[in-house]
């Protein structure tokens, strides 16, 4: 597992980030980059992290974050980083 | 670096505006498949694609999840079987077999539709393309996956009207045969001109002659993503931003395809063919190109200025498509199905688009009549001539064309028939009734057009 993009979409609450950043410390998975912003009043980030160190499969790592948002009430996607890269880049 | 706007943006794409993968296509040669009997043919066949696509529904889905890009449908297009089973098949029946053969192995792949069981006549049918034709009515009633075409004409060749004759007649006994299921054995038959060998998508996929033992193609789709980008930013503004920001949105979706494609391949080890881009719509909200050219200016698909639309919109979603990767195939454009467009389903009963109209927008178009429903009564020799047009428009204008009817048996202009699923439901349209029977008895071809003195 290299690159991936974790977008996290939701309402904003306290400790987003933290509990997200703990897993994936716990699991390895090294944050590359973290951005953030609110659009239409909702919260969108975006980590890009590194996994190839990590244990966890890509199937997992979706699976347990996906499990983790939906508690929360929030959004959480883990995609392969190149769709994005080539979608916006020529 | 990837900037946060970029996966929002295409993150809306996929979540809101219907992108999507609409097909990986294996594209298996079945030239060796060929035996001197009925059983030993369907055996190598069924051998063949299970070793080739065992694994192609989990690697399409797999891949789809790793990107977060949703790969609808999964299927497999075959060597024409006229000539996969011209040493074996004697009677109809044999080539029934080798369908209903086929149509097992989709079931057991998990794979929605398998193309190919095919005929390319375009200049002439040798015995066993002929009895494949008259096979097809058995066939597309006896399965449920199967995917029927036939070629009847080229640029090259010109048209074979011996073909086009036999094939409305064909079209019509497969609505009979499909009765009680208001005629669907048709929506899964389509006779073409001009036919690509690469073409991904369903009816009309086959694996030519030209291609390699194995390959891998994508088709993918996004009416959604271009019709919202347009809807924002392109309002009341001049041509050359309308056409850019086509251009642009078709070269973001195309990279998806190319992406998607490259890892199946990879993947399933065979080569990768080519990306189909063409803007195919479902009958789901906001998923129309029919809301496309109504977002370019036009009250409904059908009032005048609709086939300037479609030109232009098909040529800019090329542009950006070929830009996007080397290998642009198949059909590539927009499609125009009524049945499967919400948009076009309104403006045919609104009474803005009637039959003849959308014939002049094949002209423009990357396909042709698709998905039209037309009253159960209409004789085999106006289909016939429906077919002989838009062969005409193919061969003439250098380009693929096909048609898609479905006399639907006891329907009538005005009623509604469903399809269900993918292909929608359609209102029945009217058709002239003036006969065209003389001509379409006449025996032989159409000569292929004169390639200069274009005027």
């Amino acid at each position: 597992m290299k690159k991936v993009i974790i977008t996290v979409v939701g309402v904003d609450t306290v400790g987003i980030i933290a509990g997200i950043s703990a897993y994936l410390a716990r699991n390895k998975v090294n944050i590359l980059d973290i951005s953030q912003t609110v659009v239409g009043g909702f919260f969108n980030m975006m980590m890009v992290v590194d996994g190839s160190a990590s244990t966890k499969t890509f199937d997992k790592l979706c699976s347990d974050l996906d499990k983790a948002g939906k508690a929360k009430g929030l959004e959480i996607r883990c995609q392969k980083s190149e769709i994005f890269e080539k979608m916006h880049r020529v | 670096m990837i900037s946060l706007n970029d996966v929002i943006e295409t993150n809306r794409m996929i979540l809101e505006e219907n992108l999507d993968v609409r097909t990986v296509t294996m594209g298996i040669s079945l030239l060796d498949c060929a035996d001197s009997t009925v059983a030993g043919t369907c055996s190598k066949i069924e051998k063949k694609i299970m070793r080739l696509a065992g694994n192609l529904v989990k690697t399409g889905d797999d891949v789809g999840r790793e990107f977060g890009v949703p790969v609808v449908n999964k299927r497999i297009s075959i060597t024409p079987a006229a000539i996969v089973g011209s040493a074996c098949c004697k009677r109809t029946s044999d080539f029934v077999r080798i369908a209903k053969t086929l149509d097992r192995i989709a079931h057991r792949l998990g794979v929605n539709f398998i193309g190919g069981y095919s005929a390319v006549v375009s200049k002439g049918m040798t015995a066993a393309d002929e009895l494949l034709i008259r096979s097809i009515p058995e066939a597309l009633a006896n399965t449920e996956r199967l995917c029927s075409s036939v070629n009847v004409g080229s640029t090259r060749t010109g048209i074979d009207m011996d073909a086009v004759r036999l094939l409305g007649e064909t079209i019509k006994k497969t609505a009979e045969l499909t009765r009680d299921r208001d005629s669907i054995g048709c929506a899964k038959l389509v006779a073409l001109c001009n036919a690509p060998d690469d073409n991904p998508f369903m009816a009309g996929a086959f694996h030519g002659v030209t291609e390699g033992d194995a390959v891998v193609h994508v088709g993918v789709s996004g009416p959604g993503v271009v019709h919202r980008v347009l809807a924002n930013s392109c309002r009341g503004v001049g041509f050359e931003k309308l056409c850019e920001t086509i251009k642009r949105t078709a070269f973001k979706i195309t990279r998806v395809g190319q992406l998607v494609a490259q890892e199946a391949a990879a993947r399933l080890g065979v080569p990768f063919g080519i990306i189909d881009l063409s803007l195919a719509p479902t009958p789901a909200v906001g998923d129309s190109v029919a809301d496309i050219l109504k977002e370019i200016g036009l009250e409904h698909p059908g009032a005048p200025g609709t086939t300037a639309a479609l030109a232009l919109l098909n040529d800019q979603i090329k542009k950006g498509g070929v830009m996007a990767s080397s290998y642009v195939g198949g059909l590539s454009g927009a499609f125009i199905p009524v049945s499967e467009d919400q948009g076009m389903i309104d403006a045919v009963n609104a009474g803005a688009l009637t039959i003849e109209k959308l014939e002049a927008m094949t002209c423009v178009c990357s396909v042709g009549l698709d998905m039209i429903a037309i009253s159960g009564d209409t004789p085999a020799s106006s289909i016939s001539g429906i077919i002989a047009d838009e062969a005409a428009i193919g061969m003439v204008n250098q380009k693929t064309t096909a048609v898609r009817v479905i006399p639907v048996v006891g329907k009538k202009v005005g009623d509604v028939v469903e399809f269900g699923g993918l292909l929608g439901y359609a209102p029945v349209m009217k058709v002239s009734t003036f006969s065209c029977e003389n001509m379409v008895s006449r025996c032989g071809r159409i000569p292929a057009p004169i390639h200069s003195f274009k005027n």
